[in-house]
């Protein structure tokens, strides 16, 4: 490994600074005592909006709709994607190729085209729009998220341990239980955890499948057109990004501690 | 109870096929009935139109919506303005992406690796509408780019940038320019990292081979670098060039007026009720990222994603 050129590391500097800066924006602007414009320097630094932002009960209302929407949507996406990795990882069969690119192709399409097609399947079958309808959007986007966590461990679970369990008699059931769910456990937990983020997250579906329903998203996304609440926005943002860093760092967690248990020999 | 299981586990003893049909059905239906049923009644929607006098859908099949997209001059503009800032937030993405790209495959291995990914992974990670908004605060007039430039002394050189014509504005906030530094800036991970995977996988021994021979640092880079990092650009353009066209958030809150695809669909389908024309619309991106895909499936994409 040679050293870099000044050039190079200069260049790769401020593209990182490009990247983070407007981050730490956010964090900056959460503290400002300035309630009316976008100003900086911030004329002044305070604790304040927090409690107020707190106290807002459509925040709240808002925050409880997402949670739950996005719970549902992963606990959907966790029981399907589990079931399209289990009979993908190792079958060949006609058509294989086919359904992969099904399950890719809602994060392929931009979300427009997603959210208006449901959106005119909502409007043919004269559904109300709301939570159910958001759910089915989100599970239909996550399903890819955990199908690709789950394919991967699946790959390298033996298959010695799969007929070792059926040679000694363990029914189907029993080797899923004990030989195949601790082994993609936590493939299915970051799975899910990312799951989750994505559509805690997702704002240009649920626009289309929320009908007059509030998610957290949606009211920031308000905001954004309209600012009104200024001060609370910002205090939101930090909210949201934390909301959607930490299940995903944890993932960075699980998988790299994932890597560790397989080069260590299967333990389980 | 359990004796049914026994009899069910026997079942699809030595019947490998069945189990698979049994794992596969659900998900296949959820995805069959709800998605492509969806994007299939999509399609039968743009063969409807608006009925002019009651402003209610007419199922009856007619070209006349579809129509609309290419007879009508401001929806030839939408499309035009849409395709041209994708193509622009492209290159630049590339463009800036590579250095640093550049920079993590060669110049970085093991821990240091893992951080420069998550350094570049952490913005993408955190919520894109926030990111957005980030934006909106340093765009502002009042905001941190004009505040720096005021700094600086320098406020004359953003003044003539905004007079400029077509990226020009009032203010950076309602520019062209403005919009496409937001599109830049929310896409820039998706390039960087299949460039750096494209470049990792570049045999050291030709990049050694070309200087043995002789040939001068940036004869090597153009001749041999670069084109083996084309399946990486542009398998990183698929995400930049599709998502920048089918958003339509972005160029809502910031940038000149004007339409862009994605806000026609949003706005036919909400206050217009015209879901239609929405559907119509939402075609447009569908075509052009299928040619795209088929353009870059030849540039060698899909082995890089």
């Amino acid at each position: 490994m040679t050293r870099a050129s000044w050039g190079l590391r200069i260049a790769a500097g401020l593209c990182v600074l490009f990247l983070h800066f407007p981050l730490f924006i956010i964090v900056l602007y959460a503290f400002t005592t300035d309630d009316k414009t976008y100003a900086f320097p911030p004329p002044g630094l305070t604790l304040h909006w927090f409690g107020v932002a707190a106290a807002r009960a459509d925040i709240w209302a808002a925050l409880w709709l997402s949670v739950r929407t996005a719970l549902l949507a992963t606990l959907l996406a966790v029981v399907l994607g589990t079931m399209v990795a289990a009979a993908m990882y190792r079958a060949n069969f006609w058509g294989k190729e086919g359904i992969t690119l099904l399950f890719i192709l809602p994060i392929a399409l931009p979300g427009i085209v997603t959210g208006i097609a449901l959106l005119s399947s909502i409007r043919r079958a004269n559904i109300e729009p709301g939570l159910v309808t958001m759910v089915i959007g989100h599970a239909t986007f996550c399903i890819v998220t955990v199908f690709n966590n789950v394919v991967a461990r699946f790959r390298r679970i033996s298959h010695s341990q799969l007929e070792a369990s059926s040679d000694l008699g363990a029914t189907g059931w029993q080797t899923f239980r004990f030989i195949i769910l601790p082994n993609i456990a936590t493939a299915l937990l970051a799975g899910g955890l990312l799951s989750f983020a994505l559509s805690f997250d997702e704002v240009i579906v649920t626009t289309f499948t929320s009908g007059t329903e509030q998610t957290l998203p949606i009211w920031f996304l308000n905001e954004l057109f309209r600012p009104r609440d200024r001060p609370i926005t910002n205090v939101v943002a930090i909210f949201v990004i934390a909301v959607t860093m930490i299940p995903i760092l944890l993932v960075q967690r699980l998988t790299q501690a994932g890597e560790d248990l397989h080069g260590g020999g299967k333990t389980s | 109870m359990t004796g049914l299981m026994q009899r069910f586990s026997s079942l699809l003893h030595g019947r490998p096929w069945l189990a698979l049909l049994l794992l596969l059905i659900p998900p296949l239906l959820w995805m069959g009935i709800i998605y492509i049923g969806s994007l299939l009644n999509l399609l039968i929607y743009s063969f409807y139109s608006l009925d002019d006098f009651t402003g209610q859908v007419k199922y009856e099949p007619t070209l006349s919506t579809l129509q609309q997209l290419f007879t009508s001059s401001s929806n030839v503009d939408i499309v035009q303005r849409t395709v041209f800032m994708s193509i622009a937030v492209t290159v630049a993405c590339a463009v800036i992406a590579f250095p640093i790209a550049y920079f993590m495959a060669f110049h970085t291995k093991g821990n240091s690796k893992a951080f420069w990914i998550l350094l570049v992974l952490l913005p993408l990670w955190s919520s894109y509408l926030v990111r957005v908004y980030a934006w909106k605060l340093l765009l502002a007039k009042e905001g941190i780019i004009s505040w720096f430039f005021d700094t600086l002394g320098i406020r004359f050189v953003l003044d003539w940038i905004l007079t400029l014509p077509v990226i020009g504005g009032f203010s950076l906030s309602s520019s062209y320019l403005g919009m496409f530094l937001v599109f830049v800036y929310v896409w820039l991970p998706y390039m960087i990292l299949p460039i750096q995977a494209s470049l990792e996988r570049v045999p050291k021994s030709l990049l050694q081979a070309s200087s043995d021979l002789g040939a001068k640092p940036n004869q090597t880079f153009w001749k041999i670098l670069l084109p083996l990092t084309v399946p990486g650009i542009a398998a990183g353009s698929i995400f930049t060039f599709s998502l920048t066209l089918g958003d339509y958030i972005i160029p809502g809150v910031v940038g000149a007026p004007g339409f862009f695809i994605g806000q026609m669909v949003y706005t036919q389908q909400g206050t217009a009720g015209n879901i239609p024309l929405a559907a119509a619309f939402s075609l447009v991106p569908i075509v052009i990222i299928g040619l795209y895909l088929a353009f870059a499936k030849k540039l060698g994409a899909f082995d890089a994603l």
